[in-house]
């Protein structure tokens, strides 16, 4: 694919729903997985988590377009990460001022958006290159992705691991949940089985298209 | 970076104009936190307050009202309601505005991490009258039964924390026992499968009552045991 | 000392050259070595049957299936030929069972061996390329997740115990064990406390009856306890040569000489090292799983380092760790660095120059 990677793409369907499936930052460019094992442990965190990283993607994402035209080549990268950390600072006070056990729950992991190599990864390859809008549609639709990816696990977890889904007891009181779950290593197995199962079905998918291309050549 | 050695590259911007632009990010970014953080410290510093009366309140089964004090070896000084954070003993007045007892934080090491508990101290009684979690990374199912389990809760009906005559020591250190093996009023029944939070919860409660009450005891008379009284005589 | 074995063996067959062809002899193949680990493990899973009852023999029973059927089920989804007739997975099963509590419910034994064959073996591409022993990757992953249950004991030799299962065993999927508290009361009216000889040292500083330990009349997991029975049936199998005994002499004597030193320097905190090499699983860990052929170093140093480094973290978690028993974590921790164990103590091939280094 030759074109000019200087020149603003058009605003498309694709702009937003690349982020969600076929470039979604969790499972298919594994990105961002330090929160992602970190703080799934019930779907309230998840979501919780999924909102901020998209608050912070879509601000930053909004003023490194903005500025695109005004920052020079050479201190692109620290101006993108004051941007960020500004964001990020914000989305934490906010986030003591709504709930501060939900803070509690979150820990350290709300500062460290500002690491996100997604936010980062955005600013860099499409916001700084790209429109207002188009940036706006795209961090909105990689923040839709990490929520889902977030989500995913978040239900899995907390559904298994204390048989509750957001809060709501879902089984009897003799249900046995199983702690692992809700441990860090419950994340890692969790994370591996939804990774087996995207690629499992991308892989088919892939493997259909072929053999109807086949057929099709045949014909 | 080879770009920049290539003399047929665009050359370099001025470095003023770097400074210039970085900094004018910076004037933004700073001026957005400041205005975030004017309009949600009053949110926050509620929030805080709020938590810290809830788990109060919580080993202070009557109180109603809360006053701060910081205990240290030279005294017990009131602090005003701002200074929340810098308390470390919050006496609980009852509708009536009489004490009811002293809520104080305590730490030790427990199965994963150290747990932080605030516990409830009847001065009359001399017991501990209970304890509510504040922080703890235990085993979600077991160690973290500490805070729910109406078993081990009931250990915290009135546990022994009584003084020596002259005030210098507990006489009974608080100690968890294995489940089922509690025979003595300073005791603490431990959850079976979580004896060591369990341990921990003592081993606070132990080591905070060894150095704070002996201390509460001496400096007894600066803590005020009727909060309306206290107002109506300095009018 | 494997050169001098040769020669010796030589010089006899010297002396006695009554030999017909043929003079080569096949080294016993995979299934045959698994299927002696097998009959070499019956008498202690009869030792657990006798000793714990019906449930223990419905543990060791429904481990083994599960962890065949997962094993079968997954070979055939992926379209591969099943690989349950070489006997592997029914050792992972059975040692599997023996490792857990007697009392430990069925269906989260199904989940441990689900998870042990799969994801401990399967997923890294079936026997020969496990890093680490499944039936040990099932039981920690049931540790985890089932904490309570797998640190629930029962007595020995309950009364009732071949016509009667332990309520727990019987649960329904899902959902939390049976309480055995009624079930302890008429089987064992003398005030069964729970604990194991390990716990007890630990948490209460009493130790158990050496000869206790050795013959297995202690609490414990189905087929840990008697430590004199598996060492018998450890022997039985590097006789044969089964099993590579420097593994299970190095645990053990690293085991014995760390807890030795602690025990001189205050008997009344720690242990005597007898008692560390008699209780709990590090006996059965030591022959059976440490010895596991696939996760397990293959050069004759790595052997030694491998074994010094389970015996020494085997006894550290037991003396400075939250648990009771280490031997799981500390068998886990060295298959994942047996690869690395193996990859340094690379014997120096005769007259090979080593390379310099940077040069590939």
């Amino acid at each position: 694919m030759i074109k000019d990677p200087r020149a603003p793409e058009p605003l498309g369907w694709k702009t937003f729903s690349q982020g969600i499936w076929k470039e979604n930052p969790v499972f298919v460019m594994l990105l961002g997985l330090c929160p992602v094992l970190a703080v799934t442990n019930t779907a309230m965190n998840a979501l919780a988590m999924g909102l901020a990283t998209t608050f912070v993607l879509v601000c930053s994402g909004v003023l490194v377009s903005l500025l695109r035209k005004v920052i020079p080549k050479q201190v692109r990268i620290a101006s993108y990460i004051i941007i960020i950390a500004t964001f990020v600072t914000i989305t934490d006070y906010a986030i003591q001022a709504i709930s501060l056990d939900l803070y509690k729950a979150l820990g350290a992991f709300v500062q460290l958006i500002v690491v996100n190599c997604i936010i980062l990864g955005r600013a860099e390859a499409y916001a700084s290159k790209n429109t207002v809008v188009n940036a706006l549609v795209n961090a909105l639709g990689m923040g839709v992705g990490f929520t889902f990816a977030l989500l995913c696990l978040g239900v899995v977890r907390e559904v298994l691991g204390s048989g509750t889904l957001f809060e709501v007891t879902l089984f009897g009181p003799s249900f046995q949940p199983w702690a692992v779950f809700v441990l860090p290593p419950g994340g890692f197995f969790v994370l591996a089985m939804w990774l087996f199962l995207f690629s499992y079905v991308r892989k088919r998918r892939a493997r259909i298209q072929e053999l109807k291309k086949e057929v099709s050549h045949a014909a | 970076m080879t770009e920049e050695l290539n003399p047929s590259a665009p050359t370099l911007p001025k470095s003023r104009n770097l400074i210039i632009t970085l900094a004018g990010i910076a004037m933004i970014s700073g001026l957005l936190v400041v205005l975030t953080f004017q309009l949600t410290l009053p949110r926050i510093t509620q929030n805080r307050q709020d938590a810290l009366e809830r788990a109060v309140f919580t080993v202070l089964p009557f109180a109603e009202t809360r006053t701060n004090y910081l205990l240290t070896e030279a005294g017990l000084e009131e602090l005003p309601d701002a200074d929340f954070a810098k308390a470390n003993v919050f006496a609980g007045y009852d509708q009536t505005g009489t004490l009811t007892g002293l809520a104080m934080e305590a730490s030790a090491r427990g199965y994963q991490d150290v747990v932080k508990i605030l516990y409830g101290y009847a001065p009359d009684t001399e017991c501990v009258v209970g304890i509510t979690v504040l922080e703890s990374r235990e085993t979600p199912g077991l160690g973290d039964k500490v805070d729910s389990d109406p078993d081990f809760l009931d250990n915290f009906a009135c546990l022994d924390a009584k003084l020596t005559p002259d005030g210098s020591t507990v006489i009974n250190a608080i100690e968890t026992v294995k489940h089922g093996k509690k025979t003595n009023e300073w005791q603490i029944d431990a959850i079976s499968g979580a004896t060591i939070t369990s341990t921990a919860v003592g081993n606070a409660l132990s080591e905070s009552t060894q150095t704070m009450l002996p201390l509460l005891a001496k400096h007894r008379n600066s803590l005020k045991t009727h909060k309306e009284s206290e107002l109506s005589s300095k009018e | 000392m494997t050169e001098s074995r040769v020669q010796s063996k030589g010089a006899v067959e010297a002396r006695a050259m009554l030999h017909t062809s043929p003079h080569l002899r096949i080294a016993p193949s995979v299934d045959i070595i698994m299927r002696n680990v097998v009959w070499a493990m019956l008498p202690i899973c009869a030792f657990s049957v006798f000793q714990f009852g019906i449930s223990s023999l419905a543990l060791i029973v429904t481990c083994t299936l599960a962890c065949i059927g997962t094993e079968h089920l997954i070979c055939r989804l992926s379209d591969k030929p099943s690989t349950t007739r070489d006997w592997s997975v029914a050792i992972t099963g059975i040692l599997l069972a023996l490792t857990l509590p007697p009392s430990f419910p069925l269906w989260m034994a199904v989940v441990a061996s689900v998870v042990g064959v799969a994801i401990g073996k399967l997923f890294f591409g079936g026997l020969g390329h496990n890093v680490m022993n499944p039936a040990l990757v099932g039981r920690a992953f049931a540790q985890a997740a089932f904490t309570g249950p797998l640190t629930t004991w029962t007595p020995y030799l309950a009364e009732g115990r071949f016509t009667e299962f332990i309520p727990s065993t019987l649960t329904l999927p899902f959902l939390r064990p049976n309480s055995i508290t009624e079930w302890l009361a008429h089987t064992a009216p003398d005030a069964f406390t729970g604990a194991t000889p390990l716990a007890l040292m630990k948490f209460e500083q009493v130790s158990t009856n050496g000869i206790q330990l050795l013959i297995g009349t202690t609490a414990g997991s189905a087929g840990e306890t008697s430590a004199g029975l598996i060492l018998i049936c450890g022997i039985y199998l590097m006789i044969r040569k089964m099993a590579d005994w420097r593994i299970p002499f190095w645990i053990l004597l690293t085991a014995f000489v760390t807890s030795g030193v602690f025990y001189k320097i205050d008997p009344n905190l720690y242990p005597d090292p007898l008692f560390t090499l008699c209780s709990g699983g590090l006996m059965l860990g030591a022959v059976f799983m440490a010895t596991d052929m696939v996760a397990s170093p293959v050069t004759p140093l790595g052997v030694v380092l491998y074994g010094i480094l389970i015996g020494f973290i085997t006894v550290i978690i037991r003396l400075f760790g939250g648990l009771t028993e280490g031997v799981m974590y500390a068998i886990l921790l060295a298959n994942a660095c047996s690869p690395l164990i193996s990859a340094v103590t690379q014997p120096r091939i005769y007259g090979a120059v080593k390379p310099k280094k940077g040069q590939p």
